[in-house]
């Protein structure tokens, strides 16, 4: 059975107060993630890839269908805090600015923090400390010289890489990965990618990778979702969608992406 | 490939602040030909937006010229724009001989006057008396020629999309059919499909001779890729490398230009061939850049000399590139 499955999802945001106007962000979209799984699913903005990502993170309630993960549906059969509990440990969200992920009056260690009392585990007992280092150091980070630094003193690419280390700690079966590296200069990119790799590699992580960049998801997917006004044109594996596409959106999309070993007609 | 345009020797450019320097660009040299479009690359910081300040002497403090001379080639005349008073510049080379479509040129129009008010005082400061009729006409042809509809000149900026506006600005930029075009990062802030109108309309002012030669300054290779037939890298304030794109593509020399190149990701099989790269660590402050050659602290290749000494531009089969591995 699939980790996650989202079926006929829609959701109509509200708005106005004597005149009431809807805009339908998210309109009837059904797919499913497997266990260790990367799926993108991409769109420009507006599209309602984050609305949808937001559903799922349980930030947002949808206005109609399901979303069951491991066989619960996330808003029926979620009903106390403990639950709510065990939910935010499966499924864990990475978010496309890692500058406003952190109090910047806070040491950096308190992101960390967190994750381990989510856990229930103490961070200063040595099994907590421990645990931290060891996440900084799958990240590629060196501990000693992350912890103890305001969010200042770190660069874009550290502070994401940091925010994938509380993944290493809470180990999440699934991570909703919301425009990751668009803020992340081009040159180190690429080591956040792998990242995710390695957790898909090593825990069996199921991703959901959101993103407007064919070339990204085209790189590290086993699936893509094409988004669109809403809906989801088209689906299948990266080959299919690069050299096949079907939807006139993606075929657009696709024509107007510049390549790099091939040059324009 | 024909004369040169435009020729930048020797070139430091420090930012001055109380008692130190940024050396944003460090003995830099480079000339561009005409009919040629030149990319430079870099990541951010690298002292990209510099040397296009640089090249039009659009020197303001703290930014000072320390060293180095900036030659326009027009007409058989030299003419070394470092010599020249700002005014001298404003009058009779900015807009008219060297001109630049600005970084954020969705919004470098005025957004309280009409776009032919922008145009009709961009030509005051240039001529002391005009004809308006006959400048109006002129800029919606050229309008027309880069596909935008002759009316749109008499609309509010916010009227257009952002391609329209990004066009109207590359007009308005090449009014007075300047020899030398600088484009900053002219794409970055659109999303693709725009990106790629934007990309030929700019090709298109080189085929129409309505421009002789373009720097096209970039982060982005795949995008440059497109339209430049040289590629110039730069890093902390220096060139490592220049040669053609296709050779650059094919096998980059530089490590910082292999860095760069295959942390690239387009949806093409070759990628996913190849891996996705990255550079480890920061580019460096400029203020206290590392001695010997700037990269070394990120290099995986690095030797000891590379700690001790600054690596010149070595030529390699009509390459240029600035390492001790050449």
């Amino acid at each position: 059975m699939a980790l996650l499955t989202v079926s006929n999802l829609t959701k109509v945001y509200e708005s106005g107060i004597i005149v009431r106007r809807y805009v339908e962000a998210v309109k009837n979209i059904s797919f499913t993630i497997e266990e260790g799984e990367i799926v993108s699913l991409v769109g420009e903005s507006g599209s309602g890839k984050t609305t949808t990502a937001n559903i799922i993170l349980r930030f947002i309630k949808p206005t109609s269908g399901n979303v069951i993960l491991d066989g619960k549906d996330i808003w029926e059969d979620i009903k106390t805090f403990e639950e709510l509990k065990e939910y935010r440990k499966k499924v864990h969200a990475v978010f496309q600015d890692p500058f406003s992920s952190y109090n910047s009056f806070y040491p950096v260690d308190r992101v960390l923090y967190q994750a381990l009392e989510l856990l229930g585990k103490n961070p200063r007992m040595s099994e907590g400390k421990e645990l931290i280092e060891e996440s900084l150091r799958n990240v590629g980070l060196e501990p000693r010289h992350i912890l103890g630094k305001y969010p200042h003193q770190l660069s874009g690419g550290e502070k994401q890489r940091l925010m994938i280390a509380r993944c290493w700690l809470i180990k999440p079966r699934l991570i909703i990965a919301d425009e990751p590296v668009s803020m992340i200069d081009a040159s180190t990119r690429g080591g956040i990618i792998k990242l995710f790799e390695k957790l898909k590699e090593e825990e069996k992580t199921s991703i959901l990778f959101i993103t407007h960049d064919m070339g990204l998801a085209y790189y590290i997917s086993d699936k893509i979702l094409i988004m669109y006004l809403g809906k989801i044109v088209e689906e299948g594996t990266p080959e299919e969608i690069i050299s096949n596409p079907k939807h006139e959106y993606t075929k657009n999309l696709i024509e107007s992406i510049p390549t790099l070993y091939k040059k324009w007609e | 490939m024909g004369n040169i345009v435009i020729q930048v020797e020797n070139a430091k450019a420090y930012y001055i602040l109380e008692d130190k320097y940024v050396r944003a660009i460090d003995d830099v040299s480079l000339s561009i030909k005409e009919g040629e479009v030149v990319g430079i690359v870099g990541e951010s910081g690298s002292g990209k937006t510099t040397l296009s300040n640089v090249m039009l002497m659009n020197i303001k403090k703290p930014l000072s010229l320390i060293e180095g001379k900036i030659k326009l080639y027009a007409n058989g005349d030299v003419i070394e724009l470092n010599k020249l008073s700002r005014e001298e510049l404003q009058k009779n080379i900015w807009g008219k001989e060297t001109s630049i479509i600005p970084q954020s040129a969705m919004n470098a129009l005025m957004p309280t006057k009409r776009i032919k008010d922008s145009i009709l005082d961009i030509m005051r400061t240039h001529y002391d008396k005009i004809e308006e009729e006959e400048i109006i006409t002129k800029a919606q042809s050229r309008f027309e020629e880069i596909g935008v509809s002759r009316d749109a000149i008499f609309r509010y900026p916010f009227e257009l999309s952002g391609g329209m506006r990004q066009r109207a600005v590359i007009a308005v930029a090449t009014l007075l059919n300047p020899r030398f075009l600088i484009a900053d990062e002219p794409t970055s802030a659109l999303d693709v499909s725009t990106q790629k109108m934007v990309l030929k309309t700019i090709q298109n002012l080189r085929d129409m001779n309505i421009v002789k030669s373009i720097a096209f300054i970039t982060h982005d290779i795949a995008t440059v890729r497109q339209i430049a037939e040289k590629l110039i890298v730069m890093y902390a304030g220096k060139i490592v490398e220049m040669s053609p794109i296709e050779k650059i593509i094919e096998e980059p020399l530089h490590p910082y230009t292999k860095g760069l190149l295959y942390s690239v990701v387009t949806p093409e099989p070759e990628v996913k061939k190849r891996g996705i790269y990255h550079i480890p660590g920061t580019p460096p402050n400029l203020m206290y850049p590392p001695p010997g050659c700037r990269f070394h602290p990120r290099c995986e290749y690095r030797m000891d000399i590379c700690e001790k000494e600054e690596p010149r531009l070595k030529d390699i089969n009509n390459r240029k590139v600035a390492c001790f591995l050449y």
